[in-house]
């Protein structure tokens, strides 16, 4: 719904802007009032609106699956309990089915891996205009409720997993196993010399091979819910654009809405199923 | 969409997100689900054993029933074979009985009639002397004779 002062582009172009919080130009901390002030304050700066859903659901789901947890017995599961657990029974044969080693860690990470950007993605099936309305009515300058539109969510949780990567492999492999698998393959060699020949193309293969792993992950998830937005913008934008093209408009919403309640499930469970296959890759020893 | 500190706090809140739910989501969980599985596991043994139970009191009750209906033929069996031979015995003895009722009563009809035969047999030998000697006495006396007759006749 565009107001009568915002062109599409201006809608957009605010849709897609997050409530920073950082340094002003006047060297005061606050929040950012249009883009020119976020584009001046750097990397040092936090998005309210995105940290704030993300924790905020991710709060709901530990509360949530936490009073499932602490109620468990036995005995006869009530409905939520049955449903949490059937949502872990999901998430262990999951996990059991692409991870051979044994930690702890594994699955929860997992499960909150899953449920979390499952919230997370599901923001986006929110009427894209209320609840910013709502917030501007009340001051605020910009929101954004998708905490997973923003890259900052999807590669922060992306390094994360990398972190644990890296921790494992060492942790497993050893310092010189995970060096040695960095530099001794893919090309492999029976001498000395040759190895070293092959350390410097191995090294650089092996290390985009790596470093894609997170990139791809946060990448993935990035663009899926940001095209999906994306698409829930342009459909929003076709209603202001009259009366024929408004009811094609609310068509098209509601197909791409059902559409789209497929491809966050299917996102949050492909980021939690890759990053299950990562820590099993970095818990064997030859891969 | 600009990357800033955002990042580090989401990867903060992601450490500790996995570190709360490995310690107070996942294990109560999982157990509980082991022990519902126990629990179930052991239910089904019990329900197969005592099915197997049953099975063998089943077993065993028919086992009874058919000893005792054995049993039950057997004492049938017996009593009537008992009774036949009391039957037997008592027509056995009827018999015996009834045989020397019957020579009993024989020789009793035997002796009665011995006794008449001898008694006739005196009677006559002393009706034949006396009408002998009369015969002899009076020969004439035809009309003395025929009366002698006539007690003679009247006699036997």
């Amino acid at each position: 719904m565009t107001g009568e002062t915002l062109t599409s582009s201006e809608y957009i172009k605010h849709h897609l802007q997050n409530l920073t919080f950082g340094r002003l130009p006047d060297g005061a901390w606050g929040v950012a009032a249009n883009h020119e002030e976020v584009q001046q304050m750097g990397f040092w700066a936090v998005h309210l609106d995105t940290l704030g859903f993300s924790l905020g659901l991710g709060l709901v789901f530990l509360f949530l699956f936490r009073l499932a947890a602490k109620r468990a017995t036995a005995g006869v599961p009530g409905g939520w309990q049955n449903f949490v657990e059937w949502v872990v029974e999901f998430i262990d044969g999951t996990v059991r089915g692409s991870f051979s080693g044994r930690n702890p860690l594994v699955a929860p990470l997992a499960l909150t891996i899953f449920v979390w950007i499952f919230l997370m993605n599901f923001m986006d099936l929110m009427s894209i205009d209320h609840v910013p309305q709502a917030a501007h009515a009340a001051g605020v300058p910009f929101l954004k409720v998708v905490p997973t539109t923003d890259p900052n969510v999807t590669f922060g949780m992306a390094l994360a997993v990398f972190a644990l990567i890296l921790f494992y492999s060492v942790k497993i492999k050893g310092l010189g196993g995970f060096l040695g698998e960095l530099t001794m393959q893919p090309f492999q060699a029976k001498s000395w010399p040759m190895r070293l020949v092959f350390l410097l193309p191995n090294l650089f293969l092996e290390t985009v091979n790596l470093i894609a792993k997170p990139i791809s992950l946060a990448l993935r998830l990035f663009g899926n819910m940001y095209a999906g937005e994306m698409i829930f913008i342009l459909i929003a934008v076709m209603y202001g654009a009259g009366w024929l093209l408004g009811p094609f408009a609310g068509l098209l919403q509601l197909g791409w809405a059902i559409f789209h309640i497929l491809i966050i499930t299917l996102q949050a469970f492909i980021f939690m199923v890759l990053t299950v296959v990562y820590l099993d890759m970095a818990h064997q020893e030859h891969h | 969409m600009n990357i800033n500190a955002t990042l580090i706090g989401q990867s903060i809140a992601f450490f500790l997100f996995v570190w709360f739910c490995m310690k107070f989501i996942w294990p109560p969980l999982t157990r509980a689900l082991d022990e519902r599985k126990r629990t179930i596991a052991d239910g089904l043994a019990a329900a197969e054993r005592g099915k197997r139970e049953q099975e063998l009191a089943e077993k065993r009750a028919l086992e009874v029933l058919k000893k005792a209906k054995g049993d039950a033929a057997e004492v049938i069996a017996h009593a009537e074979k008992r009774a036949g031979e009391i039957a037997d015995e008592a027509k056995n003895q009827a018999k015996v009985e009834a045989e020397r009722i019957l020579v009993a009563a024989r020789a009793d009809i035997d002796q009665e009639l011995n006794r008449a035969k001898e008694n006739l047999r005196r009677a006559v030998a002393e009706l034949a002397v006396a009408a002998a000697g009369k015969i002899l006495e009076k020969e004439i006396d035809a009309k003395a004779h025929a009366k002698l007759l006539d007690a003679l006749v009247k006699q036997l």
